[in-house]
């Protein structure tokens, strides 16, 4: 046998690694999207699918500028920009003006994310920064619904959608009503079955809790996604809810209009699980999404907006770091938890 | 077929187990080199000193070096021959260690020499003591503390189980799975000498659920005079490290810092229990051990029994390469060192010499992320660090927060954080260089 002459690679161990990777658990995140995704542009038509390419082109190319302007290599390669472009462009209403999405979508990623440093340093979901700013500027576009399976849907667009930039959005006189508007200013209640499958107007991405439910449960199954913070966010409004329902069935909606109405779904599946912006541990997550659930059903109730998910989210995203500082792991064979 | 066990440690991992093509490989005995290096320091401790000359011939077994002072053991001739150099030798870690050059005699038989026996019926605690080092003994499931050390349990202290570890929970390796299997009672003689030179009360040995056959055989063949059980566990890694074996056995939690005799426990790894039952008894040293040879790129895996000092290129030359032999190490894949040449050899401390192909190490090598905050790493740390903040310390060299606010200093280096990292940040280096920095600091 020829003598072994070979250069050997000399590395840290360990030596093996587990399948898990940054950009293939954000792949599989934007899969998990896509049912609640294609529901969307069902439900909602050529306005909803205008509306998340638009978002998409929007985060990816400011992604990208940052990425210039920093004299970095690109990180569209990361997936995370595609993430965070499909789940703001989800939580639009499919008839926002174009020009309102493709400046929100920049601000999501420009302030949300790469002020920050880019994947990883992100104290706010940047989505929902996004949307926020939007919320805040243009109140009555982002509150401003279309029908849900609109016979025309997929052959003409509502006026809304082409709107000039920095112009005015006018609508089209049949709109629709989010069952929490609808709840809210009408006290009219929408059936739970309606609401869990999605025949309701809303977002484009929030309607169907069932295919949010569906892709979330895939994610646990693959071990990319954390399931307490959901179950925190859902049990905390269910067990609210449903007191204050007991308390008083006229004032306050069941726990199963709460549970699937509006983006609690969304934002308690895709979105408080931002690993960046929430907890690492298991007691910081419970406590987090529990605080997350109890803001929703603060501002849905007591509040001036129909929908309080957003702000909830970014609440506990600023608490996140304090619930890290304060939660720590007690170290085996020490007494207590770390000193901090 | 698996035995149904839930007990185990909390948290670790789960990484591939990878045994299935050495496991059912029966021990079989390793040809000679055409010349052994022998280091004279394979332990943690002060070097052996040589007690043979230059050009002096030997006999297997013969003692070549005695042990200098309490932290040291001596070292036995692997084969008959003639002692060429007495000088420096590459170790894996990367330092040159004095070492004994032996050409063995063409034809040099296995026949071993025997020295006085140590005998159970009659020796004393401290005479089986000073037996296991001069017999050479180590801890073989890699760590190198002299064993005779860690049995003389420090005045005032008690130990009330003799936990035998026979988790083999590193991938690729199967040799205690086989020692279990194939020196049953030299397992239950090593299980007598340890009872008695510790004082412990009953003995448990402890295997995981892949192990079944070894945990039956063990369990049929128990003496009915021998205090011992066999405790099957969970498979998870690294639940055959001393602390985490000591919680899923007695559920007792080992304090910073400190043993397992701190909580009445004696951990002893189960092929060092069978090679102190094999050669106490005929007054031996340890000359070889057995070691899985294993890897993508190893031709003709196995478990083999070579001689101390055989260097690795002669080793791999005789199972065979693949073309694409990338990287080898010593040792199982989580916690193993990878070494930079190949004359190298085997010491006593060596459990496995895996080769990897290009294509694992381009697996292990592939590109990094920025930590995203997920926790897999939290979840996974069997000892309950934050790896994540310490990982983020690390790199900017805030040593002093990493070891007063986060327990650097607990970190052994299983390596469980770095296998799950999705960002495949290498934590554990990061780590040992902190640690590095703090040691040196410390001693400053």
């Amino acid at each position: 046998m020829a003598p072994l002459a070979k250069t050997l690679t000399i590395r840290p161990s360990p030596h093996l690694l587990s399948g898990a990777s940054v950009d293939t658990t954000m792949v599989n995140v934007v899969l998990a999207l896509l049912p609640a995704t294609a529901f969307g542009i069902y439900a909602f038509g050529a306005p909803a699918a205008l509306t998340l390419a638009t978002a998409l082109a929007s985060c990816a190319l400011t992604e990208l500028a940052s990425c210039r302007l920093a004299g970095r290599p690109s990180t569209l390669g990361d997936w995370s920009v595609t993430v965070t472009g499909l789940l703001y462009g989800l939580t639009l209403p499919p008839g926002l003006p174009l020009w309102m999405t493709a400046l929100g979508g920049a601000i999501a990623v420009g302030l949300g994310k790469a002020l920050f440093g880019g994947l990883g340093y992100n104290p706010f979901n940047p989505a929902l920064v996004g949307r926020a700013v939007l919320q805040a500027a243009f109140p009555v576009a982002m509150t401003s619904w279309l029908p849900v399976f609109d016979p025309a849907r997929f052959v003409s667009l509502p006026a809304s959608t082409l709107t000039p930039p920095f112009t005015t959005p006018v609508y089209d006189a049949v709109t629709g009503a989010t069952p929490l508007a609808q709840w809210k200013f009408g006290h009219a209640l929408t059936a739970s079955g309606e609401l869990a499958l999605g025949m309701v107007s809303g977002s484009t991405g929030e309607t169907s809790a069932v295919l949010i439910l569906l892709g979330g449960a895939y994610l646990v199954a693959r071990n990319m996604m954390s399931w307490r913070i959901p179950l925190a966010v859902l049990v905390t409004v269910g067990g609210l809810a449903g007191l204050l329902h007991e308390i008083d069935p006229q004032r306050h909606a069941p726990a199963g209009f709460h549970l699937f109405s509006g983006g609690l779904m969304l934002g308690a599946v895709f979105m408080a699980t931002d690993m960046v912006a929430s907890p690492m541990t298991a007691l910081g997550g419970y406590l987090y999404g529990a605080l997350i659930g109890a803001l929703t059903l603060v501002i849905r109730v007591w509040g001036g907006l129909p929908e309080g998910v957003m702000y909830a989210i970014l609440l506990a995203n600023a608490v996140s770091p304090l619930l890290d500082r304060a939660i720590r792991p007690r170290t085996y064979g020490t007494r207590g938890p770390a000193r901090t | 077929m698996r035995l149904l066990s839930f007990r185990t440690f909390r948290h670790g991992v789960h990484p591939p187990e990878a045994k299935e093509e050495t496991r059912g490989m029966p021990i079989r005995q390793f040809p000679f080199a055409p010349l052994l290096v022998v280091p004279l320091v394979q332990h943690i401790g002060a070097p052996a000193v040589a007690v043979v000359r230059e050009g002096q011939e030997v006999v297997r077994g013969q003692r070549i070096a005695r042990p200098d002072g309490f932290l040291s053991v001596a070292m036995h001739a692997p084969a008959s021959g003639v002692v060429r150099r007495i000088a420096l030798a590459p170790s894996a870690a990367g330092r040159m260690v004095p070492a004994v050059y032996l050409e063995p005699f063409p034809g040099s038989t296995q026949e071993v020499a025997e020295g006085a026996p140590c005998r159970l019926d009659r020796a004393t605690p401290a005479e089986i003591l000073a037996a296991i080092q001069e017999a050479g003994v180590v801890g073989l499931g890699g760590a190198g503390f002299p064993t005779h050390a860690k049995l003389a349990i420090p005045a005032g202290k008690v130990v009330d189980t003799l936990i035998v570890n026979g988790v083999e929970c590193e991938p690729y390796l199967t040799t205690d799975h086989r020692v279990m299997l194939e020196q049953r009672d030299d397992v239950f003689t090593g299980i007598r000498y340890l009872l008695a030179v510790s004082g412990a009360r009953h003995a448990i040995v402890g295997v995981e659920e892949n192990t079944p056959d070894a945990a039956r055989h063990l369990r049929d063949g128990l003496p009915a005079d021998l205090p011992a059980t066999v405790e099957v566990l969970r498979v998870k890694y690294p639940q055959g490290a001393e602390k985490m074996l000591v919680s899923a056995l007695l559920g007792r939690e080992v304090p910073s810092g400190g043993l397992p005799v701190d909580v009445q426990a004696l951990c002893v790894n189960v092929a060092t229990t069978a090679e102190i039952g094999r050669l106490l008894p005929h007054g031996r040293g340890i000359q070889e051990r057995v070691v899985t040879v294993g890897g993508p790129a190893v031709v003709r895996k196995g478990n083999y029994r070579i001689p101390i000092g055989t260097p690795l290129r002669f080793l791999l030359e005789h199972v065979g390469v693949t073309g694409d032999l990338d990287s080898v190490f010593l040792g199982g894949p989580m916690m193993g060192q990878a070494v930079p040449r190949l004359d190298v050899t085997v010491t006593k401390g060596v459990s496995g010499v895996l080769a990897f192909t290009g294509r694992e190490s381009e697996r292990a090598s592939r590109r990094t992320y920025p930590c995203i905050r997920c926790g897999h790493c939290l979840d996974a740390c069997p000892v309950f660090l934050d790896p994540a903040t310490l990982g983020a310390l690390a790199r900017t060299a805030d040593f002093a927060r990493m070891t007063d606010e986060h327990h650097l200093m607990d970190c052994f280096e299983c390596g469980a954080c770095a296998f799950v990292c999705p960002a495949r940040i290498p934590l554990v280096q990061q780590f040992r260089l902190a640690k590095a920095a703090v040691r040196k600091a410390a001693a400053r």
